[in-house]
């Protein structure tokens, strides 16, 4: 059985290269490969559904590394919508070690604290240290620059950065950049990434293979999804145009603490869910701002992202799951049930 | 006119004068110095409420942030900067000049604000 599944897989992802990069093609194979991505069409725009039982990726020949996503801790937030976030956030880093497949490293896109409070990065660091992936990157959010624009951040998590937090990586083939799109914001605007850090970038990417699998993550969206709430990036088009050149591009963001995509071309933009509180849709609540739900469907808007690199199709699935299943008020194991 | 009319013209008279006579103090009241309560500012939503505020030279405004997210105010000459402000905590600032003061919240800029002082 075992066999014919990974033949499956095989056929996939050589079907996949012949095809060369087609993301819907991919997806699609994904699904039959079982590798447990369940991703269903939504007006044309592929959706990933969480699923309750974390995939056995030991039957993925040709995944080749996985890390996860997590976003807006805000430790140190206390009001109704959630009045234990550091509880919200061990939740997610036990669900982070419980996985099968151990994640390479872990990536917080921004808003660690909720008032850049010492106390409440100490106790991020805290929580943090009881992951089993012990390389963690950050990026940060507005929250993390409230106090002296930045300068706490920076000191605690900005070694080998430049500027305002930016900084690049490789890891198995693939290019990571973090940016900053939350410091020197200009009223009326939306976030901003600022002109040294575009020419930083643009220098950043020059002469690399356009094979290179890239992932860009910023805390804020680097597409404009709801601009009356600032949910978007003033200027993200001109980075978006230094990526344009790549067979593969995968944008993380975080900043809505909801889950929401596009693919555009060889881009795909996610945002990943909140460990900390969900907030509304776009336009649906008189702001954005924290959501309160039953409690015992808190677990269920909370989540994180697992992204998983296959070196075969030189693309990276995204998947996110909840903190725990509708019904729970303990944290999700895993267990029977779906989405 | 029936019964009921008639009891209700009565009735209606008197009340009308009651308010005339009222409507009258009001008017004589606005015309006299501005209410002695402070210019106030209260964030809430997302936005600065009201968007606009008008104050004579020399009057100290409050922002009082009744949101469930930390704000600030920031002028955008540089004329004051608040603290960041968590839920019910408050920044003044004194005018001493005339002029116009746009504003807004440096964590969130699409929330933008003004103070004319006159």
């Amino acid at each position: 059985m075992l066999g014919k599944k990974q033949d499956l897989i095989d056929q996939k992802l050589q079907d996949l290269n012949n095809d060369g990069v087609d993301r819907r093609g991919f997806l699609k194979c994904m699904a039959w490969a079982g590798t447990g991505l369940v991703w269903t069409l939504s007006g044309g725009i592929p959706v990933s559904r969480a699923f309750a039982k974390s995939h056995d990726r030991s039957a993925g020949k040709g995944a080749d590394f996985s890390f996860v996503q997590i976003s807006d801790s805000h430790i140190g937030f206390n009001k109704p919508a959630n009045p234990d976030v550091t509880a919200t956030l061990q939740t997610a880093i036990n669900k982070i070690n419980a996985m099968p497949h151990k994640p390479d490293f872990i990536i917080h896109t921004g808003d660690l604290s909720q008032l850049s409070k010492p106390s409440e990065f100490d106790t991020l660091d805290q929580v943090l240290r009881g992951a089993s992936a012990k390389q963690i990157y950050f990026v940060p959010g507005e929250h993390d620059m409230l106090t002296d624009n930045g300068e706490q951040y920076l000191k605690r998590y900005g070694k080998g950065t430049k500027g305002t937090g930016w900084s690049s990586f490789d890891h198995k083939g693939v290019h990571f950049v973090g940016l900053v799109n939350v410091a020197n914001l200009k009223a009326g605007g939306m976030g901003s990434l600022g002109h040294e850090q575009l020419e930083w970038l643009e220098d950043d990417l020059k002469g690399r293979s356009a094979s290179t699998p890239i992932v860009l993550y910023a805390h804020i969206p680097l597409w404009n999804i709801y601009p009356d709430w600032g949910w978007g990036t003033d200027d993200s088009e001109q980075a978006l145009s230094y990526v344009k050149r790549f067979g593969s591009v995968t944008v993380l963001n975080g900043h809505i603490h909801q889950i929401m995509q596009k693919i555009e071309g060889k881009v795909s933009f996610h945002t990943a869910m909140s460990t900390a509180f969900p907030q509304p849709a776009p336009g649906t609540a008189p702001s954005a701002g924290p959501m309160k739900v039953p409690a015992d469907q808190l677990q269920r808007v909370l989540g994180i992202t697992d992204v998983n690199y296959l070196v075969s199709g030189r693309s990276l699935a995204v998947v996110d799951s909840p903190l725990g299943d509708l019904g729970s008020s303990a944290p999700g194991d895993g267990g029977p049930g779906g989405s | 006119m029936t019964r009921k009319n008639v009891w209700f013209a009565g009735l209606a008279t008197p009340l009308m004068i009651t308010m005339l006579l009222l409507a009258g103090s009001t008017s004589v009241t606005a015309n006299d110095q501005p209410s002695a309560a402070p210019p106030a500012v209260k964030i809430d939503n997302f936005s600065f409420g009201p968007q606009t505020l008008t104050v004579p030279v020399g009057a100290t405004v409050t922002w009082t942030n009744s949101d469930d997210i930390p704000h600030t105010a920031v002028s955008t000459e540089g004329v004051f900067k608040s603290k960041v402000m968590d839920t019910d905590e408050k920044f003044s600032y004194t005018f001493t000049k005339g002029g116009t003061y746009p504003y807004f919240c440096s964590v969130h800029p699409k929330m933008t604000g003004k103070v004319v002082v006159q």
